[in-house]
Parts: C-alpha cells; structure tokens; sequence
C-alpha cells in the first residue's frame, strides 16, 4: 500500500495526528497493532463483547467521539492488526513492515514519503521480592484488561507504586467491584506541593480522583511503598512499609495486607525502537524532537509519550502540531497548528515535567530489592547474579548483560533495563533494539531474498 | 459486581474452550489472558530455569509473561491472542517445545528474531 504520510499508533498522538494531516490535504495510513483504534487511554472493549456503555470506565469520552467519529468522516485509512517491526528508509521515502494479526507471521509492507511516530510508551516497574508472583501486574495491565476485556485479575487489590496513572486504575478497579484494600503512594504530599504552580492545572483532575477513592472507601497510604509480595504459587497479601524523606523504609512500620492482586506501576518509558532503527537522535530515554515534532531525520515527525511521558492531553496537542508540520511539509508550504495545540502543549509540557519530579521512585529503591530476587524476568536473573557482576568490575547495564543474561530475553530489556541500571548505580542508556517486535526468520529470510532480486 | 455490567455489555453467545484439558467459558472478543482470568486463573506458564508459575504482567504485549501454548503453538501472547471456540489452551512448560505437539503446527518459538 502507498500513502503520502504513514503514522504508526493510533492512541490520542496517532489520531490527532491523522485527522490534522488528512484535514489539510494528505493522503494518510494510521496503522497500528491494536485490533480497534484508541491506543492505551480510550482502549475500546472488544466488539465480540458488545459493551453498551463503554464510556463508565473510561474518563474523557467526549473528547474521543470527536476523535472517532473525525476519522470515520475523513479519508484516513486505517489497518488495524499491522504489528509494526521496522521502518526502512528509502530514496525518496519510508517502507513501514509489519506482521499482520495476533499471531504475527504474515508479513505487509506499507510506503509513504513521511512517517509519523506515534507508538506511546509502556509502564515501568521496579523490582522488589515477590514481583514475579501471578496476581502481581502492572496498573497499566491491570487498566487494559479491564477496558479493552472487561475483566479483572482479582477481588481484593492493592494498587502501589508511584504516578498520576494509579488513580484511574484504583478507582477503575472500585468502580468494576474489586475491592481495593490501599493506594499505596511512594510520594509525599509534601513532594507534590512543592511542585504546586506547575501542578496547579491537575488540581481539579485530582479533585476529582479524591472524590472517588472516597466514595470506594479506598484507603490512601501516601509516603508508603510495597516492600514484599507473598505467596507461593500465587499471590496472598503483600507488605507494606512507611518511608522516610530521604525514600528510606522506617523500620517497624511494616504491616501485611492481605490481597489476590497487586497492581504495581513507577512511570512510563517511551516506546522508542522504531525512531531508532531509524537513526533518529534520543533526549534521555525519548525521542528528540523540535518545535514542529519533528525529528532529526528528514521526513520522520514524532508525537506523544514516544517523545516523553506526559499523558493523553499532551499526546492530543503533539500529534496535532506533528501532523500539521508533515502536511505542510509534503505540500511545500508552512504549517498552520491551531494556537490552542501551542498554548496546551507549552502548559502541559510544564506540568508534566514537575510531575515527574514529583512521582521519581523513591531513591533508594535498590535497598528493598534482595540477593534472591528476580530482576531480568524473562531470564531469571537475580538481584545477587547482577551484584556479583558488579563485583566483578562490571559498571553499566550493557556490560552487566553480558556477564548475566540480564536483558537478553524475550522481551529485551524493557521490563529490567532501568532495574539494572539502578542497580549499577547510574543512568539507564538508550538501548538499540534491531527490531520492534520479534520476527520470523521466514520472513527475514523473504525480505533478503527480494532484495537479491531487485 | 462484574466488570461487564458497569460496561453494559451483551456479548455474543459464550462458547467453550479448553484449559489443560477442562472446559472454560469464553466469550466473543476475548483473548486468551482475559478468558483464564474470568475462571479464576491466573498462571499458565512454568519458567524456563526455575519452572516457577506466571501468567499476565504487563497486559500489553511488551513483557512476554503470558506465553502459552494454544493449539499446539507454544510462545503465544495470552494478553493479545483471541480465542476461538474449541481452542485448546495449555499450560507451557520452559520453551513449549519439550512434548508439544509439532503436526501440522508452525511453532512460533523457534525462528524468531527480536
Ligand atoms: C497499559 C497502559 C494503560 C494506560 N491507561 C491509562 C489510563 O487509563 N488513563 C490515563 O490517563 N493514562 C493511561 N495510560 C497512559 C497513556 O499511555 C497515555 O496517557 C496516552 O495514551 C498516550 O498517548 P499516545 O498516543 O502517546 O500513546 P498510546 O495511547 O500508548 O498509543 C500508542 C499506540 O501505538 C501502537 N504501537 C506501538 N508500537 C507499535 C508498533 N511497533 N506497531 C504498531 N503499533 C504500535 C500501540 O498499539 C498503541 O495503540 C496508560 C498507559 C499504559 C501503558
Ligand atoms: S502480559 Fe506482557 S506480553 Fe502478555
């Protein structure tokens, strides 16, 4: 398929972004992996489960009817259940290559002048003894399954961690009968107020959570984290623990809460392996990008969490601006944003940056995490393989891969890349991952043989 | 309360798959994560090194936690793969290779790259 614009993630960024390109001219692809539209915040139901009112657990719905009913109005198209796993450039132009379905073997190729990136992020957990247990999930899972399935993992929860994300998912469990037995809140409210100007805007936001943590009756335990989960096979309570200013466990403040779930969360890291794949300069762990969205390879734009974490409003207000930018860039003329995108992403930008001040893990996180814990899940590498490592002169995550495995699983280091780095006492590194997703080597293997052909 | 009821779902007609040999309730739409959870399961896999029990973590596809064995495939996504009626699911052990059943079924564990 040929477009003049490809934008891969069709959460709030991708669709903004879409509808503003296709607004002024150009013909678009919105392509993602998701088998509906909507992206991680307005994750739709499954069609097969009919739901009649989709909008009680989402928040915002309004904003995405606009969004929804927009894309079916305009001439975008969109392909759905395209598993994107490299972007390719090419003289005078993009191939995006995906697999096709849930079960990713069938390779697609789409092609377009310009790519959009628009892949958001993923949710971020540090290790801590018993996180491996079944019924310990990340907030964000905990949230998708119980949008886009309408299922949730237990009876009795306790959401823990730190970031704005363990409100809607607190009171989106309360909300679908589970009962949520604390919010445990690794910041102090201290924390928070220091950043009040900055945070002045999310006040009636969070307003708005209070009212309802209150009315579930969902304790809060703010200045407090999860030092252990226990269980055997299964998950059976965890324990919790007050901190002190410094982020240190107080001793003897430790009580047991009995629970079937532990939906856990510390942020979000952006999605960045198709920017670079593409040779596209990161800032930190995201994307780098100008006042235009645009990143430092010709023809490639970028929006949303991929460019740093900041949620849905600022996703909507980047992909706006991104989409603007490559339109007019494909007709040769100057972008003309909606001033309300500009004003919303510099405010918005403000705040998400003193909330990620105010929500950074505890700092001494590390102290909690036992020899006999398991840091790398997907090649059970323990916390003692990764201190030996250290002991034995390694000083950075990549050389800690090397002597452990740590990292080198199915999933690449996405669930224990910063774990690691923590643990070696310095910043995670940008790491470059070949490809998006995993491919078959059949469809590698085609991919070369054409291109010994041509 | 169930989470189908705030969300005022009518799904289509449940149909059966099978979980280890036991018959599990499904319903149109539903992956396999999100049909093991409802019956009360939540893990299906036994670590490669320690043979210890996990089921979804991430929910999302990025943390390859919930691979399972459905149709004699081993490696699959529980989190992403819908099922279908008559599905069988199952747990994995380690890779899914030792004693899965290979007839016909391109396994989608070997030959990756990622
Ligand atoms: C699991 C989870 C649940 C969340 N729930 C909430 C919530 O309830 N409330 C809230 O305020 N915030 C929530 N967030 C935060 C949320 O991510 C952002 O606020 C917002 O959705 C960001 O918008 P985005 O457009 O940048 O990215 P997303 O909404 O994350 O959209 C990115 C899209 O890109 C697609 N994609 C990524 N990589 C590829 C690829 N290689 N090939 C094809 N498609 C790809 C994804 O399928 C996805 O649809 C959640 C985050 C996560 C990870
Ligand atoms: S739960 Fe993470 S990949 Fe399925």
């Amino acid at each position: 398929m040929r477009a003049e614009l490809i934008v891969i993630g069709a959460g709030p960024a991708g669709l903004a972004a879409s509808l503003a390109a296709s607004a002024r001219g150009t013909r678009v692809a919105l392509v993602d992996a998701a088998t509906e539209t909507g992206g991680q915040f307005y994750r739709q139901p499954a069609t097969g489960l009919g739901a009649g009112r989709p909008e009680a657990l989402h928040h915002r719905w309004r904003t995405w009817e606009r969004l929804r009913d927009g894309l079916a109005a305009s001439s975008v198209r969109v392909l759905t259940d395209h598993h994107v796993w490299c972007v390719e450039r090419k003289s005078g132009g993009f191939t995006v290559h995906a697999l096709l379905g849930p079960e990713q073997q069938e390779p697609a190729e789409v092609h377009a002048r310009a790519v959009l990136l628009a892949t958001g992020g993923y949710e971020h957990v540090l290790p801590f003894p018993g996180w491996t247990l079944p019924g310990v999930v990340t907030a964000g899972g905990a949230q998708a399954m119980l949008k886009g399935q309408l299922v949730v993992p237990g009876r009795r929860a306790v959401v823990a961690g730190t970031g704005p994300l363990l409100l809607p998912v607190a009171t989106g469990l309360a909300a679908a009968g589970v009962e949520v037995a604390a919010l445990v809140e690794s910041t102090g409210p201290g924390r928070l107020a220091r950043h009040g100007r900055a945070l002045a805007g999310k006040l009636p936001e969070g307003a708005g959570y209070a009212a309802r943590l209150l009315r579930h009756r969902v304790p809060v335990l703010a200045r407090h984290a999860v030092v252990r989960a226990h269980g055997d096979d299964r998950l059976t309570g965890v324990t919790v623990a007050a901190l002190d200013t410094a982020g240190r466990v107080r001793p003897g403040t430790e009580r047991r809460l009995p629970c079937d779930t532990l939906a856990v969360g510390h942020g979000m890291l952006p999605h960045t392996d198709l920017a670079s794949g593409l040779g596209c300069r990161l800032d930190g762990l995201a994307v780098a990008v100008d006042a235009e969205q645009r990143t430092d390879v010709p023809g490639v734009w970028a929006a949303g969490e991929s460019t740093g974490i900041g949620g849905a409003a600022l996703a909507l207000a980047e992909g706006h601006i991104a989409g603007c930018s490559a339109a007019a860039h494909l007709r040769g003329t100057a972008p003309t944003p909606a001033p309300a995108a500009l004003k919303a992403r510099t405010g918005l930008r403000s705040s998400a940056a003193a909330l990620d001040a105010a929500y950074a893990p505890p700092a001494h996180w590390p102290e909690q995490v036992t020899d006999d814990t398991v840091v790398c899940r997907c090649e059970e590498v323990t916390a003692g393989a990764v201190r030996d490592a250290l002991d034995l002169g390694a000083s950075d995550e990549r050389t800690v891969k090397l002597l452990t495995r740590a990292g080198m699983g199915w999933c690449q280091g996405r669930m224990c890349q910063t774990a690691v780095a923590g643990l070696a006492g310095c910043p995670p590194a940008p790491s470059r991952r070949p490809f998006a997703r995993p491919v078959p080597l059949g469809v590698l293997a085609r991919q070369h043989t054409q291109e010994e052909l041509s | 309360m169930n989470p189908l009821e705030p969300a005022g779902a009518r799904p289509g007609p449940a149909f059966t798959v099978t979980f280890d040999g036991r018959p599990v309730r499904a319903l149109p739409g539903q992956t396999v994560a999100a049909v093991l959870w409802a019956a009360g399961v939540t893990s299906w896999r036994a670590t490669r090194g320690e043979g210890r029990p996990r089921g979804v973590f991430c929910g999302i596809g990025v943390c390859f936690d919930c691979l399972v064995t459905v149709n004699g495939r081993p490696n699959q996504r529980a989190c992403l793969v819908p099922v279908r009626p008559g599905d069988v699911i199952g747990t994995q052990e380690g890779t899914g290779h030792e004693g899965a059943d290979h007839d016909g079924a391109d396994d989608g564990g070997d030959g990756h790259a990622g």
